[in-house]
């Protein structure tokens, strides 16, 4: 398995996961510069993710959207606080308005990612995300139960209709 | 990140607010329901003021509430806050294990295919 650790931190309102890969920091550097290759991991195979502007440098913005089994789509951004390449982004990861604004009723979350030489070869991925306040955490989770609830809703229309 | 150094001003409190025995005995007393502070003060070989110091040590870490009711201070542990922090973060890590079963897949592509398509 390529995640060899996580912790999680209530308190803090912070999860680190690590992974190891075989490819080397240059390459699994390209999986975030690369809009393209983004598209094909950040989102469930359910809500594939695209993106249409991504622009990696510090201060720059990346927006998207994901596109669920219904032509549904969730809007995203980013904006870059940090960028050094190969080794490290910090970005804040939020939600968008059908105009790929951001929505500043909904939460956010900062991301810190951590690219490093493993010893023997690979890299070591580390990736750290904070949420702001409980308030931001409690919003996602009832959003989070609002969407299981469409999705189980959805199955029992599947099972109906069969 | 200014938001990390306040989290670490807050896993300080946290620990300092656990370290103790009293404290962490007070936490599990007030988690089935309101306790005041003299009905505490009366299980611990201590005053009345040693304890409210304590119960003043767990409120700033966020891990007690106090409220007054007459001439009382009734104390409540406050773990609906973390409960659901905890809730967050194992959603989110079940999210970010299939991200990271995807990268895996996609790592193991020949790289050719990979970059510049589109």
């Amino acid at each position: 398995m390529p995640v060899t650790n996580v912790i999680k931190s209530p308190e803090t309102r912070t999860m680190s996961v690590t992974a190891e890969f075989a490819a080397p920091v240059g390459r699994v550097w390209q999986i975030w510069a690369d809009p393209r290759q983004l598209e094909k991991w950040w989102g469930p195979p359910t809500w594939p993710a695209t993106f249409t502007e991504h622009d990696l440098r510090p201060g720059g913005w990346a927006r998207y959207f994901m596109t669920g089994p219904n032509g549904d789509k969730s809007r995203g951004w980013w904006r870059f606080d940090a960028v050094e390449a190969p080794r490290r982004i910090d970005l804040e990861d939020g939600f968008a308005d059908e105009a790929g604004q951001p929505n500043a009723e909904m939460p956010s979350m900062f991301m810190r990612v951590s690219l490093d030489d493993r010893a023997g070869g690979g890299t070591r991925m580390t990736t750290v995300t904070t949420f702001p306040s409980a308030e931001s955490m409690h919003q996602l989770l009832a959003m989070g139960m609002e969407e299981g609830m469409h999705a189980a809703m959805g199955q029992i229309d599947g099972l109906l209709a069969a | 990140m200014v938001v990390e150094q306040i989290d670490n001003e807050r896993a300080d409190r946290l620990l300092h607010a656990l370290s103790d025995a009293t404290r962490r005995d007070i936490i599990r007393r007030a988690i089935d329901g309101e306790h005041s502070v003299s009905a505490l003060a009366r299980a611990y070989p201590m005053s009345f003021a040693a304890v409210q110091k304590h119960v003043a040590v767990l409120e700033t870490a966020g891990l007690v509430s106090k409220r007054k009711r007459g001439r009382e201070i009734l104390v409540r542990t406050e773990i609906a806050a973390l409960r659901l922090a905890a809730q967050v973060l194992d959603q989110l890590e079940a999210v970010w294990r299939d991200r990271i079963s995807r990268i895996d897949a996609l790592l193991e592509e020949p790289e050719t295919q990979s970059e510049g398509e589109r």
